[in-house]
């Protein structure tokens, strides 16, 4: 089952010859793909590339029609594979940040945790703790959501995430909904995880944190890898026409 | 000739401004509503309608059992269908959303035939079919509960199903990301966001439950299981007198005109929170 990793090493992340299609409209053509542990990839390209399907497919949010994806060599297309049990190890940061409306931030955070993980409440509240501290919103434990602002919130939504304890985490999209003088303080919280050498697969239009943080850069186009490779290769000597069109139009 | 009378008409409304001219509409509508009141107080045998519908006397007698019996039994019979409804809807709206085809059109065909069939047929095949079904008289409460419950559950299965779908599918996607099972998302995350969308509406299935407690008297009744309104109309036949049809009237309206109160408060608060 090992294949991929660069080092020999089980990949994170492996997809394999990945279709997707919504009825007519084929949106992956046959995607090879893989994250390493500690990697951070940060995955570009224009709307509509396929990108964001990508990685709703990688914790089968989305249901890939054939192709194989593998988290730490498990396969989690397979029919028999406990889905819940695979996605609780994947931590996954939504555009539109999906916090609970009617829990407060503290149990946004504890829920999973008590439900899916069945820790004690107090260790549940402890891990919560920790992790909003992480993300410098202590203070805000006991407030109700929709009393926070979009960056607060997505950075709430990070915590949540965090507080499962997950080995890799994925983000779609996480700074687009935010207001421009909100983006730092998200990208400031992904960076530190970058750094703590977290697992991560972002898929941003932040082409910035891409060059700082990213370990690796695939730009798709159309359903399909045009080119990868280090960000000061793919995003400053890119070797693709279209690469080129892309990076001239978001800069 | 038709021209020159629509002009000099435009010009002869046209000497009234605006506020002139809606002044003239209301005086006119004021006149109208004194003139058809003052009809109805001349018109009316006062003294007739008195005895008939408000003889203070024939009140008194009512008390307390109206309260103590019947109201006590129209709002039990309201609560246990409420209950039973409340239960069995959701039940349906979790049928109508299931990704299995079988129990959406088992939960279409039931919400359709319970919505479209009258409800006092309803009741009346409930309160005759029990016992022909069953050879034995099931307890008239389990009976009462069914009859009203199996209509209501049909109504609340379409509201709950709106208050289900009104929440965002990010909430989903962001439970089952966190490892949750589809159920468990449903429970925790899904549901209590449903609820708190549909709480006004189904305060108004409510007030439409209390009333619908009158039509109960065709499955038969005691005079200890009697409702507001079978309360009142017995009492209506023995004393040829409408008074005990106010009074069971006035009863009514106190229990269901707080609740629409509520509703009202309660749809503000919604609409604020959004």
């Amino acid at each position: 089952m090992t294949t991929g990793g660069s080092d020999g090493q089980v990949p994170a992340i492996e997809v394999r010859d990945l279709h997707k299609s919504f009825g007519e409209l084929e949106v992956l053509k046959g995607f090879d793909f893989h994250v390493n542990e500690g990697e951070v990839v940060c995955v570009v390209g224009p709307s509509g590339s396929g990108k964001s399907t990508l990685l709703r497919c990688v914790n089968r949010l989305e249901e890939p029609n054939s192709g194989q994806i593998l988290i730490e060599g498990d396969d989690i297309t397979d029919i028999d594979a406990d889905v819940d049990a695979l996605r609780s190890r994947i931590g996954m940061v939504f555009q539109s940040f999906n916090l609970f409306p009617h829990l407060s931030v503290l149990r946004n955070l504890t829920i999973a945790q008590r439900r899916v993980r069945h820790r004690s409440k107090g260790e549940a509240r402890e891990v919560a703790r920790q992790n909003l501290e992480r993300v410098g919103l202590l203070d805000k434990i006991d407030a109700s959501p929709s009393h926070l602002s979009g960056g607060q919130q997505q950075r709430v939504a990070i915590a949540r995430a965090l507080s499962m304890d997950p080995d890799m985490m994925l983000f779609d999209e996480p700074t687009s909904a935010l207001d421009p003088e909100l983006v730092g303080e998200v990208l400031a919280v992904m960076r530190d995880l970058a750094e703590e050498g977290m697992t991560m697969m972002v898929v941003t239009h932040e082409m910035g944190f891409a060059q700082e943080v990213g370990d690796r850069v695939v730009f798709m186009d159309d359903g399909a890898v045009v080119e990868e490779g280090p960000p000061e290769q793919v995003l400053s000597d890119p070797q693709h026409e279209r690469t080129r069109r892309f990076l001239k139009m978001v800069r | 000739m038709a021209a020159s009378a629509a002009t000099s008409g435009a010009r002869s409304t046209r000497r009234l401004t605006k506020r002139q001219q809606q002044k003239l509409v209301r005086g006119v509508l004021y006149v109208v509503f004194v003139l058809a009141l003052a009809g109805l107080v001349l018109l009316a045998d006062w003294e007739t309608t008195r005895r008939n519908f408000f003889n203070a006397e024939l009140a008194r007698t009512m008390f307390p059992e109206v309260l103590t019996i019947a109201a006590r039994n129209t709002i039990l019979y309201t609560f246990l269908a409420f209950s039973f409804g409340l239960a069995f809807g959701l039940l349906l709206a979790l049928m109508r959303l299931s990704s299995i085809t079988p129990y959406r059109w088992l939960a279409t065909i039931y919400i359709e035939i319970f919505r479209g069939l009258p409800a006092l047929l309803t009741i009346f095949l409930v309160g005759i079919g029990i016992p022909i079904a069953f050879g034995t008289r099931w307890p008239t409460l389990v009976t009462i509960t069914l009859g009203l419950g199996i209509v209501a559950a049909a109504y609340m299965a379409e509201t709950i199903r709106a208050g289900i779908e009104g929440v965002p599918k990010g909430q989903m996607e962001a439970a089952r990301s966190l490892g949750m099972s589809y159920t468990r998302a449903m429970v925790s995350i899904i549901i209590p966001q449903g609820f708190r969308i549909i709480i006004p509406p189904l305060t108004n299935e409510l007030v439409l439950l209390i009333k619908d407690t009158s039509l109960l008297f065709v499955i038969g009744t005691t005079p200890a299981t009697k409702e507001l309104l079978k309360f009142g109309r017995d009492l209506l036949n023995i004393n040829a007198n409408a008074t005990p049809l106010i009074v069971v009237g006035a009863v009514y309206l106190m229990i269901t005109v707080p609740l629409t109160q509520l509703v009202r408060v309660l749809e503000r608060r919604n609409a604020r929170s959004r």
